[in-house]
């Protein structure tokens, strides 16, 4: 047991000191995605939980949460291709697209 | 320094006329691809066709008058009487809302069109498009040559021709399209790694899904292929793009259509997405921390990922399988677990079962349907390979599984026609262009090695262009690659410098003359597919099946118009509160032509009901009447081939009607409706209960007193080859009100009360009382011969 947890100590550590490396554009964008990633768990385990009966909203307010963290990731993955560096106007338009888009189609279900 | 900018220029050129070219042959694929499928216009006229396009029709009809919003809320009372139809929230409103926009926008430009030439027209209309969609999804995959030679396929293949010719106003008319449509936008968004395309492809899916229900044929397949790329390695951030938002937008779009509802998350046909979801963001973040830790540090945290990913895993699959083992058909509808065991439905559903175009196709329709496609299929399915890319892995999985689809049920034959047009685009388009390469190096060759890098030069360029089309991502460089390969060539000798996209080994040009050859075999093999195209639209696929034709004998033209007919009497003729009832496969047609209140119809939503028509058919006369009384019925109507022998009428259909009775009322038995030696026939030993049931007495009614056919026998049946069993008998509690002038159609009334005419024959019996019919009728019962 001690031995796994050393494992993990040593991949922890060792993940701390190479992520510091990671530009602050990105951190940021891994921030607001693990956000989202929280919401969505904590959504989830609450309908667990409580029950699922307004569906929709259920629905709503879960797939929205894990679509943004999608999109988040899919830019991110396209900022980083680009060294984290400040990146092309266009992929940055086609993120805010994709968000309005799911908010417009998530909205739907708000009821 | 001016060489290499003039060969830009002149690459430029190439390019430009290359695109112009492109464009007026995918104009002129378009113009053919439409105007192939106006024969049924043409020779019949502009009518909607067979049966579910009535529906739509109908649908379209009230959007039109009412609006798109009233017609999400449109219920139906003039069917499934007395339950009615919630149409607006069991229908895919895809086709009915684009023939809507299409006529809303046409009235608006003051062009006063009817909605029903709108309807006959949209079919075509979206043919043209799709060989427009199969061109640019093509041209993501492999290129422009391979993209048109797949639209000049697709434009005319039978198989598509089949369900999209004007007046075929069906779900798969648009259906298709968008099919293809979603496929190129995913394969974009593959090779692209764009967020927009992302979210191009879900207004794509989004139209898809609200069009039709093989939208779960997709929904399989992108997982299909996600998994392939993350087992075969080619997990890439442009796969997570095209993937990952899909699986949540699309589950969003479906689950908006009210028709599909909450089974978008629900049902297992769309469970299989958010497991491959996971498994690639399990992918991914193996992929991530291998860059980010020390290979030591790695290897423990791949194991510790694997470990929980797998446990993980392993939890959500144990809850799934409790979850869908809860649900007697495992999660699954009827009609896709009918796929997944093709003996599903024959076992458990006979209504799926009973509808033709779910049975498993013959091998010579994939022949008829396909033609040169299905041969040159294989080979492109063997290109695909060469590059392997993730779009053309796409291909190659999209091609596999359609055509296990396919042998399933031969409406999906639909499924398959783009994938085989593609397929064998891509193979049309390898063999040309390397035959045409193989000419241009055997005539530089016979140019002389004089000056030969000049001359390997100019070719190769021209080849450039071709080979631009076939690979995009090696179509910016390609300029370059034709460069060096024309260097090569012009060190060996001027032996040519063709540079094939996907050979990877030394080029080796064909000699002339078997280049020659096997342009002439390419093109007569095209020829012949389109004559065989052409002919197949004309002749096999453009009946309406509301009109029939056939051929006399001095060359004229002989029309059955017996359907309308009857349908427009019974609107003229009847209380517009009447309800009819026919077997459901006249359903949709009686409310959209003769606007009658139906019992069934071909939505088959509610077995049980039909099963009540089925049983009601089955039953003898005063039972019948008593079930058709008890639903209100006031004319009843069958379908009767046996006088000019159209073969699909309901006496052989009967069967099916026993089948489905039987399934819901376990009185009616199959056996008891077959002849002595097990065979269904209507002759002398035709099953007692035939003889007995309604269908016999209101198919055969008068029919042996309808005079001498064609030199016939009395009572002879032209569909079934024999003499009816019995001949001569009288209807007690239905009353003849109308008969179709070549007696396909057959009214009857359901009477309130018995005819007392029957009885009066014999008045002494009458006295008798209420038994005495029966018992009066067993004598006659007996065949006369």
């Amino acid at each position: 047991m001690a031995q796994h947890l050393d494992t993990l100590k040593e991949i922890a550590s060792s993940f701390s000191a190479a992520y510091v490396k990671t530009p602050t554009k990105l951190k940021i964008l891994d921030a607001f995605s693990v956000c989202a990633l929280a919401t969505a768990v904590l959504q989830f385990v609450y309908a667990k939980l409580v029950g699922t009966f307004p569906f929709n909203a259920f629905l709503a307010g879960f797939f929205c949460c894990v679509g943004t963290f999608v999109l988040t990731l899919s830019l991110r993955m396209k900022v980083a291709e680009h060294g984290g560096k400040p990146t092309a106007a266009k992929e940055f338009g086609g993120y805010a697209l994709a968000m309005l888009t799911l908010f417009i189609a998530a909205v739907n279900y708000i009821g | 320094m001016a060489g290499p900018a003039e060969t830009a220029g002149q690459t430029a050129q190439h390019k430009a006329y290359g695109n112009v070219l492109t464009g007026f042959a995918l104009l002129c694929i378009c113009v053919l691809a439409s105007s192939v499928r106006l024969f049924s216009v043409i020779k019949y006229e502009s009518v909607i066709h067979e049966f579910d396009p009535y529906f739509n029709y109908r649908v379209t009809r009230f959007l039109s008058e009412k609006g798109f919003y009233e017609t999400w809320d449109f219920f139906d009372s003039f069917t499934w009487y007395p339950l009615g139809r919630v149409v607006g929230g069991t229908m895919y409103p895809g086709l009915i809302f684009t023939a809507g926009t299409i006529w809303n926008v046409l009235q608006k430009l003051n062009i006063p069109i009817h909605v029903q030439e709108v309807c006959v027209f949209t079919a075509p209309l979206f043919s043209a498009f799709c060989a427009i969609a199969t061109y640019l999804f093509m041209k993501e995959v492999r290129g422009q040559g391979a993209g048109l030679a797949s639209a000049a396929i697709i434009a005319v293949v039978p198989s598509y021709i089949s369900r999209s010719v004007a007046g075929s106003y069906d779900l798969e008319a648009v259906a298709i399209f968008a099919l293809v449509f979603v496929f190129y936008l995913y394969v974009k968004t593959l090779n692209t790694g764009s967020l927009a395309w992302a979210t191009a492809l879900f207004f794509g899916y989004l139209y898809m899904v609200a069009s039709w229900g093989g939208y779960s044929f997709i929904a399989n397949l992108l997982p299909i292929h996600c998994l392939a790329c993350i087992v075969f390695g080619r997990v890439s951030s442009r796969l997570y793009i095209a993937y990952a938002p899909w699986v949540i937008l699309g589950a969003l779009a479906a689950a908006n259509i009210p028709v599909i509802g909450f089974n978008a998350v629900l049902m297992s046909e769309h469970m299989a997405s958010f497991f491959v979801f996971g498994l690639l963001h399990a992918a991914l973040a193996i992929e991530y921390i291998r860059d980010m830790l020390p290979p030591r540090a790695y290897s423990a945290a791949k194991k510790l990922v694997l470990t929980f990913g797998t446990t993980a895993l392993a939890v959500v699959l144990a809850l799934v399988v409790s979850y869908v083992a809860a649900s007697p058909t495992f999660g699954w509808t009827g009609r896709s677990l009918s796929l997944l065991d093709p003996t599903y439905a024959s076992k458990y559903i006979p209504i799926i079962a009973s509808v033709s175009e779910h049975q498993p196709p013959s091998w010579s329709s994939y022949f008829t349907d396909l033609h040169i496609a299905s041969l040159l299929a294989p080979a492109g399915l063997l290109l695909c390979f060469r590059p392997l890319t993730d779009a053309s892995m796409f291909l190659l999985l999209y091609g596999v599984t359609a055509v296990y689809f396919s042998g399933v049920m031969v409406r999906l034959m639909l499924v398959l026609a783009p994938a085989a047009c593609c397929l064998a685009g891509l193979a049309l388009s390898e063999v040309t262009s390397y035959l045409s390469a193989s000419l241009v190096a055997a005539q530089r060759a016979q140019a002389g090695a004089g000056d030969a890098e000049k001359k390997a030069k100019a070719p190769s360029e021209t080849d450039g262009s071709a080979a631009g089309k076939k690979d995009k991502a090696a179509g910016s460089s390609a300029a370059a690659a034709a460069k060096q390969a024309a260097k090569k060539a012009a060190k060996k000798g001027g032996s040519g410098g063709g540079p094939l996209g996907w050979v990877s080994g030394p080029w080796k040009p064909v000699p002339k003359d078997v280049a020659i050859v096997g342009l002439v075999l390419v093109f007569l093999g095209l020829s012949m597919f389109y004559r065989h195209s052409v002919y197949v639209a004309g002749e096999m696929y453009s009946a309406p099946s509301i009109v029939l034709q056939s051929r006399r004998a001095d060359g004229g033209v002989k029309v059955f118009d017996d359907f309308r007919e009857a349908y427009a009497w019974l609107s003229h003729n009847t209380d517009p509160d009447a309800k009819v009832a026919s077997w459901w496969d006249y359903g949709y047609q009686t409310t959209a032509m003769a606007n009658r209140t139906v019992i069934v119809d071909n939505n088959t939503w509610n077995n049980t009901h039909i099963a009540t028509v089925g049983r009601a058919m089955a039953s003898p006369e005063r039972k019948a009447w008593q079930i058709f009384r008890s639903l209100d019925v006031e004319y009843v109507f069958v379908v009767f081939g046996g006088f000019i022998g159209y073969p699909s009428d309901d006496i052989n259909k009967f069967l099916w009607m026993v089948r489905i009775g039987g399934g819901v009322f376990p009185e009616i038995k199959e056996p008891h409706y077959l002849g002595a030696d097990g065979n269904y026939r209507v002759d002398e030993q035709a099953g007692k209960a035939l003889v007995d049931s309604l269908m016999y007495k209101l198919s055969y009614y008068r029919f042996a007193d309808c005079g001498p056919m064609f030199g016939a026998q009395r009572g002879f049946d032209r569909v079934r080859n024999a003499v009816i069993a019995k001949q001569d008998f009288e209807l007690k509690y239905f009353e003849e009100v109308f008969t179709s002038e070549h007696w396909m159609m057959r009214i009857y009334r359901v009477l309130d009360k018995p005819n007392r005419d029957a009885r009066l024959r014999n008045p002494r019996r009458a006295k008798l009382g209420r038994r005495a019919p029966s018992k009066r009728r067993q004598p006659s019962g007996a065949p006369s011969k």
